[in-house]
This record gives structure tokens, sequence and C-alpha cells, in this order.
């Protein structure tokens, strides 16, 4: 029986765009994460931390392997993570933001899996099936990431009172950055409306109400919403990134094309 | 001749049954549950793999194992093919699978408890208790407790018997 594919009618490079998005959150997060690697507070952290990292790595060959069959142009998702400029990330900047101290690290986990978590969530019905199918392998693997920092993210607030201190100033620091996951333009408007992703503001209701209620119960004080920083998702980064790839890109710059 | 050549698909599915998983050599690929399709195509064999976790190491060496072994029976002509839907899940490990991580010291998934997506309840979190009856694989004691969401290796986390006190892997449930 020939089942003809139904490729829905849109614009390949806005697709093009938004796998760039989620694939490099996953990726600059994946490495923010991996800096941890040998340095955690204990034994299971460290194995912890970097297992999550290894799985954010997993899936951004999965989203920038897919990227590069749509952009149609022969890159890889390697080409794509190891030669490309900072200008050309699409990451929200919230990923970006330095490790800071470990619940610094666990707060910004936690933000950003609560919203990965609904997203991956929402992609699993994406009418590009291709998208759909990395979500539902994907969004397991995430439901354990935020089962995790949500649990530490109230175990500390609901800590020591140094513990707590700690958290609340990594949630006040980070909190300006957690705007632009819900901020959409164009890209996302022609995606959400083809049916291929969730229109980015449509997450802000869950994501509140699970970040509402992890915070109560860590007895830590959402912040009032501000000024909320933006634009990594069209490649205008701040300072961080750059580190990010010189360490990240190193290998392929210095030795273009080396192989093992 | 044509018999080396063109082995039937169970003479493949067997071949398969005898590679072992790379990290936990005790079990083969079907008994894991990723191999999900075996076909000829022409005169190509296709075997179709399904990855545990989206960034497993071993994927690569599971990869290269298929061809090895196939390519030792005679097989040259090999093609394999990633298959992400339905995503692979621990349900899929077969009943002799789990009685040889058992036996290898890793607590088994408990069948029928792959992860949904459900956010743990609060109750369960702080208990610190799992709500499966995870029994030590030394001593079988069902008192046990966990150590950390996340163990030795990405589908496995890390639990802790309260009777014997053995600290041992349980393959986690996805």
């Amino acid at each position: 029986m020939a089942t003809a594919t139904l490729e829905p009618d849109v614009d390949q490079s806005a697709l093009f765009e938004f796998l760039l998005r989620i694939g490099d959150n996953a990726l600059i997060l994946g490495h923010r994460v991996s800096e941890w690697c040998g340095h955690a507070p204990a034994l299971e952290e460290d194995i912890a931390l970097a297992n999550t990292a290894l799985d954010l790595i997993g899936q951004t060959q999965l989203w920038l392997g897919l990227a590069g069959e749509v952009e149609g142009e022969g890159r890889s998702a390697d080409n794509l993570a190891y030669l490309r400029d900072g200008f050309e990330f699409r990451n929200i900047l919230l990923v970006e933001r330095p490790n800071g101290d470990y619940g610094k690290t666990l707060m910004r986990q936690f933000l950003f899996d609560a919203w990965h978590y609904l997203l991956l969530k929402a992609l699993k019905g994406s009418a590009e099936k291709r998208i759909a199918d990395i979500a539902e392998k994907t969004f397991k693997e995430v439901s354990y990431h935020l089962n995790r920092s949500r649990d530490l993210v109230i175990r500390l607030g609901d800590g020591s009172a140094e513990s707590h201190r700690r958290m609340q100033e990594a949630l006040d620091d980070l909190w300006p950055y957690t705007g632009e996951m819900f901020v959409g333009d164009t890209i996302d408007a022609a995606l959400a409306g083809a049916g291929i992703i969730p229109a980015p503001q449509s997450l802000k209701i869950g994501w509140d109400e699970i970040v509402a209620d992890a915070l109560s119960e860590s007895t830590l004080v959402k912040p009032a919403d501000g000024y909320m920083h933006k634009g990594g998702r069209r490649g205008v980064h701040t300072e961080h990134l750059g580190y990010i790839l010189s360490e990240l890109q190193f290998l392929q710059r210095a030795y273009p094309g080396a192989v093992w | 001749m044509t018999m080396a050549l063109h082995p039937s698909v169970e003479e493949v599915w067997h071949w398969l049954s005898e590679v072992p998983d790379p990290e936990i050599p005790v079990i083969s690929l079907t008994e894991l549950g990723i191999i999900r399709d075996v076909e000829w195509r022409d005169d190509v064999m296709v075997v179709t793999v399904t990855p545990t976790y989206s960034g497993c190491p071993a994927t690569t060496v599971i990869n290269l194992d298929i061809e090895r072994a196939l390519a030792e029976k005679g097989l040259a002509n090999v093609r394999l093919q990633r298959q992400l839907s339905p995503a692979w899940t621990t349900d899929w490990i077969s009943a002799e699978g789990r009685d040889k991580l058992r036996a290898y010291g890793i607590a088994p998934p408990i069948d029928g408890t792959a992860a949904d997506g459900v956010l743990m309840k609060r109750i369960d979190r702080l208990s610190g208790r799992s709500n499966f009856m995870i029994a030590c694989p030394r001593c079988q004691s069902t008192n046990t407790e966990k150590i950390s969401q996340f163990g030795s290796t990405p589908c496995k986390a890390s639990y802790r018997c309260t009777d014997c006190l053995e600290p041992f892997d349980y393959f986690k449930c996805i």
C-alpha cells in the first residue's frame, strides 16, 4: 500500500531555524553541565550530572542531525556544533549562564528542565513526524532530569540557612533569563500555525505551575517579573558563549577534520 | 552457496541473539529488545536498531558489533537502520534477559513501569522509597532505598539494600 508522506507545507528554513534553537539549547547546556565532571560535591552528584550532560549531547545529535538534513547542504550534526560562530548559535541565554556554585547550576537546570519537559511533551504531537519521533524519545529522558532537579531545588531551598540563601540568590540571578523561553517571533508563528511546534507563550501556564509548586515547597520566593534578557534565539549572545565555544570547538578549529 | 549468501531471517535473528551488549555482556542485543527488525531488501540485509538512550555511548559499539558478527557469518552486505519511534522501553527486555541481569547483580526493571513522563509524587520524593518493590539482587530483600536516580551508566540508577547493606545498580525504567 502506498501511503503518501504528509509533508506539512512549511518554509524549510523556518524548520531549520527551529531545529537549531532546540539543538543548540541541548548542546550548550550539555557542555555547561559537563564542566562539572570530576568537580561535583559528591560522587552520586557527579555521576548524575555527567549522565544528564550525556543525555543532552545525545539529544543534540538528533536535533542537529535533523537540522542538517532539513537544510540539505550536507552539514552533519558535528559540522553544525563545531564549525559555526557564536552569532550563528540559537540557544536561549539561560543555558549559557556560568555554572556558578552548585546551587546555581541546579536552579538553572530546574528552570530549563520544567520548560524543556513541557516543550517536548507538546512536540510529541508535532505534525512533522521526524520531530515527533525525537520528542517521544527525549521526553522520557527529560522527565528524569526534571524529577531530579526539582527534588534538589526543594531539598536545598528548604535545607540549611546557607543552602537556602544560595538557592534564593541563584533564583534571583537567573530569573531575568527565563522570559526568553516564552517569547515567540515570526518563525514560531509560522511553525505553530502549521501544527509543528507549540506557540512559545502557550507553555507559560504549565511552566508557572511547575515552578510555583516547587518554589513554595522549597520556601523560596519567586522574584517579581521585571526586565527580561533575550536575543539568543536570533544569535545575539552574552560574552559567555564565546568562552564556551572556544573550548567546545577547539579541536576542530586547531586540527580541522581531525577524527579518531 | 546460495544458502550462505541468503540465510533466512530467523537465522539472522539467531545470530544476533548471540551478540552481547557491550556494557552488560551477560545480556544479548535481542534480549535487550533493541533489535526492532531484520529483513532482506533485495540483496541487502537490513537490521533496524533502536537506541536505549539518546546519548548512550554504547550505540556506536553496538552497531560495529552487529556488523562484525554478521560479517563473521559471511554476511557482508548489511545495512543498519536507526529507528527512534516507538521509543525503546525497558518493558522490551525479555524475561530471560531479566533473569540474567539479576544473576549478574543488576536489579532488572519492574515490568510495565516504563517512564510515562508523569512527575514523581511528593510522598515518594520525600520518603526516598520507590513505589515499586525493587529486590536486592544479593539477598532478595525488598527493603531497598534509592541512592541516586543516576547510576554507572545512563540506563541505571543506584540503590542500596537496607538489610544486607549491598549497594547495587537498578536498571531504571524508561
